[in-house]
């Protein structure tokens, strides 16, 4: 079987990528194989794991249900990007604070989803945070260091955003 | 007791020096793996790199009467397709037997089946292509003529033994073992009371969050075998693709990046990985294969199938007179290869009743084949199933006679000072800390006053239940484990540690690194014992080539064993520092000291030089130096403990759920653990290793289950299907400490990797069975699904 492929025109992590996709293919295996972006993994490839997560328009997608084709005139940001510009410095540097990671493989997802909590989910409980991260495996730790450190870099924006008012 | 500060890990007079072990450093080297910068491998590229994928059998147990590979043969990309004849020439089989373990039996195991599939997904084709995508293509053009044959998927049926897996082997057992100690009938009928029950343990599977994977690259040019392997033992594999590929020991070199996870998973021989190795020497070529998640499902080892009727004969005081169980497990069609599928139930054998001191002990394992995926040792090897069984029939001997479960357990555990002690399995414990753990539980979780919380909330209908699970877990596995047995597994591991000119330490290491965090608390034992910053040392582990020979990750062995490598290792570079610092500045070596990377006049504490300034001089202008001396900055140490079989840690973890008697469903509230690991590198490492040791225990005891149709059919291989413990579902966990550094080693320490998953099952169950205590329900099979709730309620 030939792949069958089309024209798509996206971006990935600021830089254009202007490329015939193969239309079956998704996106994080685009990312990994053809971009050689291989921060974003691949746990289960239908859905669950959440290891493959990246962003699309700002939004966190799974990569193993989006179809490469998806992101045409679309951004995409990575683990890689996303590390480049800074977003997660402060998530980064509260995971290793806390030791929230141990093989790492979860961890490209689980960050993005912290970004997305810390964004959108300001003022979450620790009961909420484990909800919201509950489309993230992690086989490793308890989950509990991982609470710990959004919790922290929740309370430190939430204090800031206080002293303000 | 050694408290952590007496350890002899500092030179004496070393007051300003900084001791890193004991202390929540960040892991060192670990910030590239939140960066999207870690090398998994699928990550890796090749050039001229194809890729395999395997046909796997649809059936469990079937012939292969005709396998016809032509029509994949033309698919586009297709490089090569293989049979099992084919790849045999290139890899001889193997049969997973331990001289050990007396009687054990298994039959040849191909890389590839040849004639026959015994389990589904069992790999009976291979096929080479370009990508991947190209290479799954081409499945679908496999064209096999099955002769199904009767399955035997049911542990008991196997032992009857009406459908025979290996006709050559007469029947379906693979290992039995019995043991009974002197005079137990006559002890057992002394007792007031006894207790019986029959606990069921279904499979579940490591599911890492990183699938197995291999990248094989034979240069022939060499007869050289460079394997790129998500592996928790590169020798051992070194070892095994030499012996069945046919290549000296010497020309193979496995190595072992990052690895999204193990759980003793990656530890084993799985014929997939054996069959891209030999495919890799028969095409000349990198070959990569890369588990999709159904193949994880169908062909990861499987764990714990157990059905064990176990007794409890104690007094009416409560004093526990003897243990009696009976153990059936089944593991699939194959033992597997090279640690065997003997090992699991015997541990089971080894370790019922361990933390009691009671004298009295009969234990019958029978191990059987059956036509599911083969089983082997999983996080925990046995334990969740020992501790399980005997928490669970000591809470119903407690029940029966009236007393609380705590003070039941304050009576029979084996008291803090009756060490050295030989239990009735004949394990032998060095010194263990039951008494002390158990109090700082009761503390920790106030258990009077949670028990009037249970009590107040009960009376309004909700209800809760608070279940203890006491428990032993082995670790630092003596040659006794494996190497005895005639298994080619090192037991002893190695440290190689340099100072290099700039003054950094560079370690190289045996034990691997799957994230538990191995490197970092290395980096803090060599920081300690040469006397630098912990930014200073650099780790390197996971290569053949470059590496000390040693057994690597498994059984809580890492910081243990070649924990106490490094720190012998440090400790002899540290004098080797001073010695060539000396000289330099013409005193004698027994004036100066290392401190924090500097090395200083130990009485004034007088800055002398830093490291760089040792490793120019060593290393540059030796001509500068004493005729008569040879600096010797690069220091190799090994160990291997020997003096006990294994080391044993030990600790008790608490459960407090609340059951919904409407809907069946268990909600978890708290978890705690007390555990004594030993001397504590990193407090934070070990807290969070504990917590996703417990989290692993509970997924087995909750959620987690291979479920099998009676013809052998997988039906839960998706994520989807198979739950594994999410965020939402986990409860807060406490940790707790004791220190009872083991004697046999400087260091001190025992290995905590197992112990959560150990004592979480047993807990969790016997607070849902005290929950349903008042309603006169019970389960007893794992996992306890609602469904299975409902039913022990009587109410489905």
């Amino acid at each position: 079987m030939s792949e069958h492929c089309m024209h798509a025109q996206f971006t990935v992590n600021g830089e254009t990528v202007d490329a015939q996709v193969p239309v079956r293919m998704h996106l994080v295996d685009y990312l990994r194989d053809e971009l050689g972006l291989t921060g974003s993994h691949l746990g289960c490839e239908h859905g669950v794991c959440g290891a493959c997560q990246v962003m699309v328009d700002g939004q966190v997608v799974r990569g193993c249900l989006t179809l490469a084709i998806q992101a045409n005139g679309k951004q995409v940001q990575t683990i890689e990007g996303l590390t480049e510009s800074r977003e997660l410095q402060q998530l980064q540097a509260a995971f290793l604070e806390h030791n929230a990671f141990q093989c790492g493989f979860c961890s490209s997802g689980m960050l993005l989803t912290a970004l997305e909590i810390t964004k959108h989910h300001k003022k979450a409980t620790r009961e909420e945070i484990r909800e919201l991260i509950s489309g993230n495996y992690c086989r490793c730790t308890g989950y509990q260091a991982i609470v710990n450190a959004i919790e922290s870099v929740l309370v430190k924006s939430t204090s800031k955003s206080g002293a303000k008012v | 007791m050694n408290a952590p500060h007496e350890l002899p890990l500092q030179a004496e007079v070393v007051a300003t020096q900084e001791n890193y072990v004991g202390q929540s450093v960040p892991r060192s080297g670990a910030k590239k793996l939140l960066e999207g910068r870690g090398t998994y491998l699928d990550d890796l590229r090749l050039p001229r790199l194809v890729h395999v994928v395997y046909f796997r059998s649809p059936h469990a147990h079937a012939v292969i009467k005709q396998l016809d590979l032509s029509q994949a043969r033309k698919q586009p990309g297709v490089v090569a397709v293989f049979d099992g004849h084919e790849v045999a020439k290139f890899c001889t089989p193997w049969v997973g037997v331990l001289g050990h373990l007396k009687g054990i039996r298994s039959a040849p195991q191909y890389a590839i089946a040849p004639e026959r599939a015994c389990w589904q997904g069992e790999a009976v084709a291979a096929i080479v292509a370009q990508t991947r995508r190209q290479a799954e293509d081409a499945l679908d053009h496999v064209l096999v003529d099955w002769d199904l044959l009767p399955v035997v998927t049911d542990m008991e049926a196997s032992l009857a033994g009406n459908v025979v897996i290996h006709p050559d082997l007469g029947d379906n057992k693979c290992f039995s073992r019995e043991l009974i100690t002197e005079n137990f009938e006559a002890e057992f009928a002394k007792a007031d009371v006894v207790v019986e029950k029959v606990y069921e343990f279904s499979r579940h599977t490591g599911v890492t969050n990183e699938p197995r994977g291999i990248l094989a690259d034979y240069n022939p040019a060499e007869n050289l075998l460079t394997v790129y392997q998500g592996t928790q033992t590169p020798n051992m594999m070194q070892d095994i693709f030499s012996r069945h590929l046919g290549i000296p020991e010497s020309n193979v070199r496995v190595i072992c990046k990052d690895v999204g996870g193990s759980f003793g998973i990656k530890v084993h021989v799985y014929p997939d990985e054996m069959a891209t190795a030999a495919i890799s020497v028969m095409l000349k070529r990198p070959v990569k294969f890369s588990a999709d998640r159904i193949e994880s499902f169908l062909t990861d080892i499987h764990a714990r199938e157990h059905k064990v009727k176990i007794k409890l004969a104690c007094t009416h005081q409560g004093d526990i007179i003897a243990f009696d169980m009976n153990d059936l497990t089944g593991i699939g069609p194959y033992s597997v290869y090279p640690r065997t599928s003997g090992i699991e139930g015997n541990q089971v054998v080894n370790l019922t009743g361990g933390p009691y001191k009671h004298k009295h002990y009969k234990a019958k394992l029978d191990v059987v084949f059956t036509n599911k995926n083969v089983t082997c040792q999983y996080r925990a090897v046995g334990h969740p199933i020992a501790m399980a069984i005997t928490e669970g029939i000591v809470d119903e001997a407690a029940r029966k006679i009236g007393m609380d479960p705590a003070e039941f357990r304050r009576r029979n555990l084996i008291a803090d000072d009756a060490y050295p002690y030989t239990f009735p399995s004949g394990v032998k414990f060095e010194k263990l800390s039951h008494h002390q753990c158990l109090d700082q539980l009761m503390t920790l979780m106030d258990y009077k006053g949670l028990r009037q919380e249970q009590a107040n909330l009960r009376a309004k209908g909700i209800y809760r239940g608070i279940g203890l699970a006491a428990m032993i877990e082995v670790t630092n596995p003596s040659p006794a484990f494996y190497g005895v047995g005639g298994a080619r597994i090192s037991a002893q591991d190695g440290a190689t540690i340099r100072l290099d000119p700039a003054g950094m330490v560079n370690v190289l290491v045996s034990v691997t690194e799957q994230g538990q965090g191995t490197e970092a608390v290395f980096t803090q034992i060599a920081a300690t014992a040469v006397g630098v910053k912990v930014e200073n040392v650099r780790v390197i582990t996971g290569d053949t080539a470059i590496t000390p020979y040693g057994g690597g990750t498994w059984a809580s062995r890492g910081a243990g064993i070649g924990g106490e490598a490094v720190l012998q290792a440090g400790k002899v570079l540290r004098k080797h520092i001073l010695d060539v610092a000396a000289a330099i500045l013409k005193v004698e070596s027994a004036t100066l000291d290392l401190v924090n990377g500097v090395v200083v006049d130990k009485l004034s504490g007088q800055e002398q030089m830093p490291l760089s300034e040792v490793g120019r001089v060593a290393y540059f202008r030796p001509d500068t130096l004493p005729m008569n001396f040879q600096s010797e900055l690069t220091v190799t140490r090994h160990y291997t403990p020997r003096e006990y079989g294994f080391t044993f840690t030990n600790g008790i973890q608490a459960s407090y759920v609340e059951v919904d008697t409407e809907t069946g469903f268990v909600k978890l509230l708290k978890h705690w653990c007390v555990e004594d690991c030993g001397t504590i590198i990193n407090p934070m490492l070990v807290d969070e290793q504990i917590r996703g040791g417990i989290v692993q225990g509970i997924g087995g005891a909750m959620f987690e289950e291979c479920m099998y149709s009676e013809d052998g059919q997988l039906l839960n291989g998706s994520m989807a299907d198979y739950l594994v413990p999410m965020a939402g579902e986990m409860p807060d966990m406490v940790i707790g400490h004791v220190q009872t550094p083991t004697k046999t080693s400087e260091l001190g320490a025992k290995g905590v990797g197992e112990a959560g998953t150990a004592g979480a099952p047993g807990a969790v169950m016997n607070a849902i069975n005290d929950a349903l205590a008042p309603l006169n329900a019970n389960v007893s099979v794992q996992p306890f699904t609602p469904q299975r709730v409902l039913a022990a309620l009587g109410k489905i």
